[in-house]
């Protein structure tokens, strides 16, 4: 199983790289660009678990290190793998 | 006054902290491995500045989960000082040891120099040799050094007297034109509630041998040692 992991910043919390890039798109002529958000994209191979398991697993990886609880959040999905 | 220094894989300050305490201000002082996991007796320990474990994921993160951050916490929650500097007081920050969280510089550069900042609370361990309102000269190096918390963290902060070091002019005076990376008023250091755990962006540490003109940094031991 497969669990892809998007770590974002929260809402209110300045995100100046997200800010950074944005402003590059605007000089690069992409002038609709209204907002960009830049976060972590984390992939974790698990063996052994039920979909149920996993998700409780995957939850508890997030909330002890792969996302900060004062400033970020963080969402995933679970797919199975051949 | 025994004092204790953490060295995790790219600690980079432990050495400078090691040769302050122990060959310039007398201290008996010994290393602390990452990998140990029971503590001998200290009065102080310090995680020192670097990069631990190449600051993957965020500065801090990873040394949160070192075998020897689980004495440390008990040590620190039984009331023991705990002076992080820089990468250590990202640490401080990841473990919940103290609040709030240390951001990527406005600027997004890494930043190197040397800036005023103004004692806040002369009444903690870490800053009783001096007086409230006195401007040390310190020097930072860091990337990720914009504090942050939320209102109502803040609002503690200052209620408390937490805050003990916020960057400013030479003449001590604090206001956005003197923040070098964007943190919340200017802060530069903070204590906890019972003001035994210190953490601040500064390195005191490179700036307290008198081999250099400017012995600012000596302050905060000075003030450990008065107090322990």
């Amino acid at each position: 199983m497969l669990a892809k992991i998007h770590v974002t910043l929260k809402d209110g919390v300045l995100d100046t790289q997200g800010k950074a890039v944005h402003h590059a798109l605007n000089d690069l002529g992409y002038e609709e660009v209204q907002g960009v958000n830049l976060g972590k994209y984390v992939e974790v191979q698990l063996d052994g678990l039920s979909q149920a398991e996993a998700e409780d697993r995957v939850r508890e990886m997030c909330q002890k290190l792969l996302a900060n609880p004062v400033i970020e959040s963080y969402r995933f999905t679970l797919d199975s793998q051949e | 006054m025994k004092c204790g220094i953490v060295v995790f894989p790219g600690s980079n300050c432990d050495r400078d902290s090691f040769h302050i305490l122990k060959e310039i201000l007398g201290l008996e002082t010994e290393w602390i491995w990452h990998k140990e996991n029971s503590l001998k007796k200290f009065d102080l320990i310090v995680l020192p500045g670097g990069f631990s474990y190449g600051d993957y994921l965020r500065p801090g993160a990873i040394a949160k989960f070192s075998p020897i951050m689980k004495s440390i916490m008990e040590y620190a929650e039984n009331g023991g000082k705990l002076l992080g500097i820089c990468n250590g007081f990202q640490i401080l920050l990841e473990c919940g040891l103290l609040p709030g969280v240390l951001m990527r510089n406005i600027s997004h550069a890494f930043i190197c120099d040397t800036v005023p900042v103004r004692l806040e609370n002369d009444q903690t361990p870490f800053t009783s040799n001096s007086s409230k309102g006195s401007v040390l000269k310190l020097p930072i190096a860091h990337a990720d050094g914009r504090y942050f918390a939320d209102e109502n963290t803040l609002k503690e902060l200052e209620d408390n007297d937490q805050v003990v070091l916020r960057y400013c002019d030479s003449s001590g005076m604090v206001a956005s034109e003197n923040n070098p990376n964007g943190s919340l008023t200017n802060i530069a250091g903070i204590v906890n509630k019972s003001k035994t755990i210190c953490g601040m962006m500064p390195h005191p540490e490179r700036q307290a041998d008198p081999a250099w003109p400017n012995v600012d940094g000596q302050v905060i031991f000075r003030s450990l040692i008065q107090s322990s």
